[in-house]
């Protein structure tokens, strides 16, 4: 790399110190290394935040840079969660069978049939379907972690990238796949326990520590999964490789004019990102508890896109900030701890309304302010706010006008 | 349009009466009545009874029943009040009486005589109410009275008894009532039930087999129902040549697996049960001795093979009840034979049932395809109906409507406040279809005019903007609505079903959907290539600028269009609440197979979108026909159908070509 | 409606303060009941009839001066019928709020979202709806029906008043229906019942689209045997079932129809049209609105008035909240604390009249004896209770299942909810989820 990367980025510096001087925050304010200012369901909620900011930054990168707006990264997201899920789910349930177990040793068969028994039980079938071949080992299902969602991905980007497919019908299209993703995982055929999902994820197997101090682990894996995924996709904008991305979402025509593999490019951010989406979920599930289809389900990934809406798209650390605002907010309103507001002829009880405030702030951000909280920052930072005018710069619908993208 | 809605809501509380439900509690002082004389058969065997007719259940009512029916004058009058839950229990002294509400109180009669006896405030009376099994048994009872019975209702009740629960004591006077029917269709259904009891209960086989053959290729479902209990079949095994009625002889490991045919001979004490593994291992753990089993060590018992090894160890010290060997299972399984055996002794009456279900099973299989076409084209019309407002926003003007889900539910939900003002459904129906579609265009204007028209250049965006509309809407129907699903009721005239046959019918409803979708695709043919506005949103679709500098105002277009496609959401709303339900949520059921809709069919043709619409309804019940257990798996595989086609197809089924395509 | 309902709540409030006030009761000696029930999402149809109830049945005790002295609470969370929401709120709960039980959950797959989390935290929850069983916490009071204090006993009735011969068990697809119908396959196995004659069909949540499975069910009958429907359909996808069952002119005589999550809630959705298509089917519960007792009709008229609108029904998870809340109050009033280990002690053994005229029971399997009733559905969307059993003991494990059979669940006396009497061992003292 060469050495301008950081006085390029001067963002990546102040987003690490900011993230690093939050996790040690949190960390000494904690019940398990403080005096607990701060829950513990504080401190797994900010752990599952900064997931979702690292899987914020994957679609600012898919979405803000490339132009490709996927409505399928939360597929990736939760499949990531389904197979560390396996593992998790696999391993506690054998320690409860061998503990259970009378002196009389159990055939391997034997010990299959009473995990199966136990873990779907609960679904009303007791055979230990064959995708749960690899459960018992963490390596293998770490490998799937990356190695299944990036495979679906690869597929599923090189069908619909080769035939062309680009703009609201690739929207449409990823939403479509999340859909089937998330109908075929309802099933109980599926042999991942249909709705009810895999549950009881916070509890690793063979680690004694509390929940206190294992939300304390998980909150620093997040963080710094989500500092190396800042720093990698900074590297990635900011080289050669991110000025033909923003040219793709720009002007694709004119990009593969000029010779660039149009597709090739396309297809390798929506690979890596899905891959960066499905470490953010196997990290976001053992936090959350419990994984089910439901988490899958369309919606959650155009919440996704409206995150780094809000945040600003375009910037790495827009979407960071759309991510942890809209969320913790969103927390906040169902925490049921909002104060009411009497209108006098009406009482406005947040727990009803705070759905209309977020959808109706959707719009007005994309009215008004397309750049986001991010444009906060460039104000607070002084940086010359870019105005939003001119021609557009490609033909594509969307392309970023002229003075917006003077950056 | 939020104060619209809120308001709208608020109205609507208002003028929601409270309806309170009525419990009647008041009590008026009882007079004596006069217990009736058991003078009659009927009144000793009710007197004898009470206890039982009061509680009444399937399993032991039955002699009950049959005493009553047989005691003569009366019967007839207390069984059909007893069916008709017209019987009560005064609490005071345990006597039955034929009950009718006057008011507040029962008009009691007595059970005999039928008689007016005296009245009781309901606190003193218990209705007496039969559970409908029990009543079938009542109506069984009954057949005969009611047969000849001067009121054709009557008579058809009868029928309808013997159609469900068909005696063989019903075939005489059955056969004798049918010569001095006056009602030919009555009639007709006597002959036919005549027939089908003759088919189970008629006195030889001739009579049977002729009865059989005189159906012909007939499809009902009774006669089917007649036919298959007479070709059921039991599987069986037997020492020697297989006895009875035979309908298959089975040799193990060919038609018949090893497995199977064992089991056969153990359900038949013909052979010991196998010992199963886990009672093996039941039994070597309560044999440890030692740390060892079988002289083997315990640690080894975690291989079967060496388990197997242990108990037989075990079984030759005599400890344990020795293994069958596959050889000893083997010869024991040769040993016998097997067979399915007809319930039905008579062979000639089986030969015919069968040929007689062979005869029909091809008739019947092309009236349950037929049946599926319907019903997939039943499907295919509602997708049509809730796609052809985003054919218009999304198919011509490209924008990304994620809210035309809730413009559907704004269609019945107002649908459902117009029943709560008009209480006529036909009326209500009629002002509902044109008031949804007037407020939904009103609704899809305010949107064009606030939000989409700033975010044309902006697809992506008009999405994310639609989204947040979509769900705040979703959020104040709850608010205005509550969360419980809101009723929607059809007019009377779409009420039941068009039956075909037994197996073809399709609701009325849906053909009025059907209809409803028809008539848009005509309106929207119609307003596009005939009218002004039509050739105004063509032009300004196909290229805005020259439009305007042909004198067309574009941004008025874009609004009128805009609010056309959403009104055709609002009346779809209004079918779709018709023929499901009306919650808040509705709407998101149809907006991604919508968008599916629109895609697969190709964006920017109707028809496409009538193509769209017909292969994901006709797709979806095809798979849902292959595997009748699973629907969710059929709409899995419907949406990985659709994603692998438009790699197939981009631009749809219906594909534009040159500058219409847009490229 | 919610201004006034509002209005009220502030005043009971405001009275409760003005009447403790004397007595200068300090902040920390309330009792905290939190209440977990979306009230926003797919369940808050269903969820948000349980939080109204809880907080009536609290304005009520504390009308009543409160539990030896205390006043009670509510901290009312809204987890959004999103599961794992479910378990973060749970913990907020608990560790935050510290309160001393929560009155929540609807589906299973949220309880099982909480259990964990309960467990390891020591809370307290009372679960009020009726679901497949397979499952005793120690820190869990499940004050709905399990499988054999509705499913069987509905299917009893099939098979003996009825006479049903061939099955078809229609369910949305999820754990409850999964299990319920895998139970009841097998015991209709049990009884003879032949594979071929159990249809079983599974459709996604707020399914709409009935035509192909109603035709199925109609020609189940070319057999010539008579066929019924045990139905698990959950919600509003009953709607769409129900009209297209009444369009295609089925009556409840030629193929009757049970429902096990069809209540007068759900009939509302019905207009006047399609109920009058439907009498006679029937559906099993544990409590009807139309339960003709002296308490039911007090509680009907309490709710009439809490929520200031005489057209609200109530329902069986309502008063399976009720009696959980009356059992919990008299258990906390019984051991003079709110601590978790003494209540959890107390609970069992505890009795409170229900609202259908009998007793309800705790069991030592944290499960309640609960009469079973049948009813059939009238014109007005009401139940007409035609069969009532004494109370049936709740079974957290079912005895058709050959992997359940052999398990057991004894708090006080084996303190273990997962007990295997053949090798009498406890499988483990956390629950399965």
């Amino acid at each position: 790399m060469r050495p301008g990367f950081l006085a390029k980025n001067p963002s990546v510096i102040w987003f690490l110190l900011i993230l690093a001087i939050f996790t040690l925050v949190i960390t000494l304010l904690s019940h398990a290394y403080g005096p607990g200012v701060i829950s513990t369901s504080m401190v797994k909620t900010l752990g599952k935040t900064l997931c979702l900011c690292l899987i914020a930054i994957a679609m600012d990168l898919v979405w803000g840079y490339t132009g490709i707006l996927s409505l399928g990264h939360f597929a990736f997201f939760g499949l990531g969660g389904y197979m560390i899920g396996m593992w998790l789910m696999y391993e506690r349930t054998r320690d409860i069978v061998l503990k259970s177990a009378s002196d009389f040793p159990m055939t391997p068969h034997e010990l299959q049939d009473a995990i199966g028994s136990q873990i779907f039980g609960v679904v009303g079938s007791s055979k230990l379907p064959a995708i749960w071949h690899f459960a018992g080992s963490l390596p293998m299902q770490l490998l799937f972690v990356v190695l299944v969602p990036g495979l679906l991905a690869l597929v599923f980007g090189w069908l619909a990238f080769r035939s062309r497919v680009a703009g609201v019908y690739l929207s449409i299209l990823t939403q479509a796949m999340t859909l089937a993703l998330s109908l075929y995982l309802f099933q109980n055929e599926s042999g991942l326990r249909g709705n009810n999902g895999l549950s009881g994820l916070q509890n690793i197997p063979g680690l004694s520590a509390d929940q206190d101090h294992s939300s304390v682990w998980f909150l620093w894996a997040s963080a710094c999964a989500l500092a190396l995924g800042y720093v990698l996709a900074a590297a990635i904008v900011s080289g050669k490789f991110g000025s033909v991305m923003r040219g793709i979402r720009d002007d694709e025509a004119r990009v593969r004019f000029l010779g660039y593999p149009v597709e090739g490019f396309k297809l390798f951010v929506f690979t890596l990102t899905a891959v960066i989406a499905a470490i953010a979920g196997a990290l976001y599930y053992p936090q959350a508890g419990i994984i089910n289809p439901g988490e899958m389900a369309p919606i959650a990934s155009i919440y996704l896109a409206v995150w780094v809406a809000i945040g600003g798209r375009g910037r790495l650390y827009g979407a960071v900030m759309g991510a942890f605002f809209v969320s913790i907010v969103s927390s906040w309103f169902t925490g049921g701890r909002v104060p009411d507001v009497p209108l006098g002829f009406y009482t406005i009880k947040w727990v009803d309304w705070w759905q209309v405030l977020l959808g109706l702030s959707f719009v007005l951000v994309t009215l008004l302010a397309p750049k986001g909280l991010s444009g906060l920052v460039e104000l607070i930072a002084g940086l010359r706010p870019p105005r939003r005018g001119g021609a557009p710069l490609g033909p594509d619908a969307g392309s970023l006008q002229e003075e917006e993208a003077r950056e | 349009m939020r104060k619209v809605l809120m308001t709208l809501g608020l109205f609507l509380m208002l003028a929601l009466p409270g309806v309170a439900q009525e419990r009647s509690s008041q009590t008026v002082p009882a007079t004596a009545g006069q217990a009736a004389e058991p003078t009659t058969a009927l009144a000793a065997v009710l007197a004898e009874n009470v206890k039982k007719i009061a509680k009444p259940s399937r399993r032991t009512i039955g002699p009950v029943i049959d005493e009553i029916a047989a005691s003569g004058p009366g019967a007839s009058r207390f069984l059909q009040a007893w069916a008709d839950r017209r019987v009560g229990l005064r609490k005071s002294d345990d006597t039955l009486f034929i009950i009718a509400e006057q008011g507040q109180d029962y008009a009691l009669s007595d059970p005999v005589t039928g008689a007016p006896a005296d009245t009781a405030p309901r606190r003193e009376i218990s209705e007496v109410k039969p559970n409908s099994g029990v009543r079938a048994v009542i109506g069984s009872a009954l057949v005969r009275f009611l047969l000849s019975d001067p009121d054709p209702a009557k008579r058809r009740e009868a029928l309808t008894a013997i159609e469900r629960d068909g005696e063989a004591s019903h075939l005489a006077p059955l056969r004798a009532s049918i010569a001095q029917e006056p009602d030919a269709q009555i009639k007709a259904g006597k002959q036919r039930l005549e027939r089908l009891l003759t088919i189970r209960f008629g006195k030889d086989a001739g009579e049977r087999v002729a009865a059989i053959d005189s159906f012909g290729s007939d499809t009902g479902l009774d006669l089917r129902a007649t036919l298959n209990p007479l070709v059921a079949t039991t599987r069986r095994a037997f020492e020697g040549e297989p006895q009875g009625n035979i309908a298959k002889t089975l040799r193990p490991a060919r038609e018949l697996s090893e497995a199977d045919a064992y089991a056969l001979l153990v359900a038949a004490n013909m052979a010991p049960k196998r010992i199963s593994e886990a009672a093996m291992k039941q039994a070597l753990a309560a044999n440890v001795v030692d740390g060892k089993v079988g002289g083997l060590p315990l640690a080894d018992m975690s291989d079967p093979a060496k388990r197997a090894l242990a108990y037989s160890a075990l079984a030759k010290a005599g400890t344990v009840t020795p293994r069958l060997s596959e050889t000893e299972a083997q010869a024991l399984i040769d040993a016998h034979s097997y067979a399915d055996i007809y319930a039905e002794p008579d062979a000639t009456v089986t030969k015919s049932a069968e040929a007689g279900l062979a005869r029909v099973s091809r008739k019947v299989a092309m009236m349950q395809s037929v049946d599926l076409g319907l019903d997939g084209l039943s499907l295919a019309s509602i997708y049509f109906l809730a796609a052809i407002g985003l054919a218009i926003t999304f198919g011509i003007m490209g924008v990304i409507n994620m809210a035309h889900g809730e413009f559907i539910t704004m269609g019945a939900y107002t649908g459902y406040v117009v029943q709560q003002f008009v209480p006529d459904y036909t009326a209500s129906i009629l002002i509902a279809l044109p008031l949804a579609f007037a407020i939904t265009f009103g609704a899809g204007v305010a949107m064009e005019r606030l939000v989409i028209r700033y975010l044309y250049k902006r697809p992506l965006e008009t999405l994310l903007a639609t989204f947040g509309i979509s769900i705040a809407l979703q959020q104040l129907f709850k608010n205005i609505f509550g969360t419980q699903a809101r009723p929607l009721t059809s007019p009377p005239w779409l009420e039941g079903a068009l039956q075909i046959n037994d197996i073809v019918s399709i609701s009325y409803i849906r053909i009025a959907i059907f209809v409803l979708a028809l008539v848009f695709l005509t309106l929207y043919l119609w307003v596009m290539k005939r009218t002004r506005l039509g050739l105004e949103v063509r032009a300004v679709t196909q290229n805005p600028s020259m439009a305007a500098s042909m004198g067309i105002n574009p941004d008025r277009i874009n609004m009128l269009a805009f609010g056309f496609g959403s009104g055709i959401a609002g009346i779809a709303g209004v079918a779709i609440g018709l023929f499901a339900k009306v919650t808040s949520e509705m709407g998101q059921d149809y907006i991604v197979q919508s968008f599916m809709t629109v895609v697969v069919g190709g964006v920017g043709s109707i028809f496409g979108t009538l193509a769209g619409a017909t292969l994901i309804g006709g797709l979806q019940k095809g798979i849902e026909f292959l595997n009748p257990s699973n629907t969710l798996a059929a709409q899995t595989y419907m949406i990985l159908f659709i994603i692998i086609f438009i790699q197939f197809r981009p631009r749809g089924i219906v594909a534009l070509k040159g500058r219409a395509a847009g490229d | 409606m919610i201004t006034r309902r509002n209005l009220m709540i502030s005043a009971a409030f405001a009275g409760a303060a003005s009447m403790t006030g004397s007595i200068a009761i300090a902040e920390g000696d309330k009792i905290k009941v939190g209440v977990l029930h979306s009230l926003s999402g797919t369940m808050a149809i269903s969820e948000t009839t349980l939080k109204d109830t809880v907080l009536m049945l609290i304005e009520e005790q504390n009308k009543k001066g409160g539990i030896n002295g205390k006043m009670l609470e509510a901290v009312v969370v809204d987890p959004a019928s999103d599961w794992p929401l479910f378990a973060e709120k749970a913990r907020e709960l608990i560790s935050v709020d510290k309160v001393d039980v929560i009155f929540g959950c609807w589906t299973s797959v949220s309880r099982k979202s909480v259990l964990p989390v309960l467990e390891e935290l020591d809370g307290l929850l009372f679960y009020p709806v009726q679901y497949e069983g397979e499952e005793s916490s120690r820190n869990v009071f499940y004050t709905g029906a399990a499988p054999n204090q509705q499913a069987i006993p509905a299917v009893d009735y099939f098979l003996d008043e009825l006479g049903v011969e061939k099955f078809a068990l229609l369910g949305t697809d999820y754990v409850y229906p999964r299990t319920t119908n895998n139970i009841l396959d097998a015991y209709l196995k049990s009884k003879g019942i032949a594979e071929s004659d159990i249809f079983v069909n599974y459709t996604p949540f707020g399914q709409s689209d009935w035509s192909k499975i109603v035709s199925d069910v109609k020609a189940l009958g070319a057999d010539g045997k008579k066929v019924g429907v045990i139905s698990t359909i959950n919600g509003d996808a009953n709607i769409g079932f129900y009209k297209e069952l009444a369009a295609s002119g089925i009556s409840a005589d030629d193929i009757p129809v049970v429902a096990f999550s069809v209540g007068e809630e759900e009939l509302s959705g019905l207009g006047e049209a399609d109920l009058k298509n439907l009498v006679g089917q029937l559906a099993a519960w544990n409590y009807f609105e139309s339960a003709d007792t002296p308490e039911n009709a007090a509680f009907i008229k309490q709710w009439h008035a809490y929520t200031g609108d005489d057209t609200r029904v109530t329902n069986d998870p309502m008063e399976a909240t009720y009696i959980g809340f009356n059992m919990w109050v008299n258990a906390v009033t019984q051991v003079g604390s709110t601590d978790i280990d003494k209540v959890i002690a107390a609970m069992p053994g505890q009795e409170f009249p229900n609202l259908t005229g009998t007793t309800a029971k705790m069991l030592p399997n944290h499960h309640l004896t609960k009469p079973v009733l049948i009813g059939e559905i009238m014109e007005d969307g009401q139940f007409d209770i035609i069969s009532q059993t004494d109370p049936v003991p709740g079974d957290a494990w079912t005895d058709f299942l050959p992997e359940s059979a052999v398990l057991k669940s004894d708090w006080p006396g084996l303190d273990c909810g997962m007990y295997n009497i053949e090798t009498k061992t406890c499988v483990q003292k956390k629950s399965n989820y």
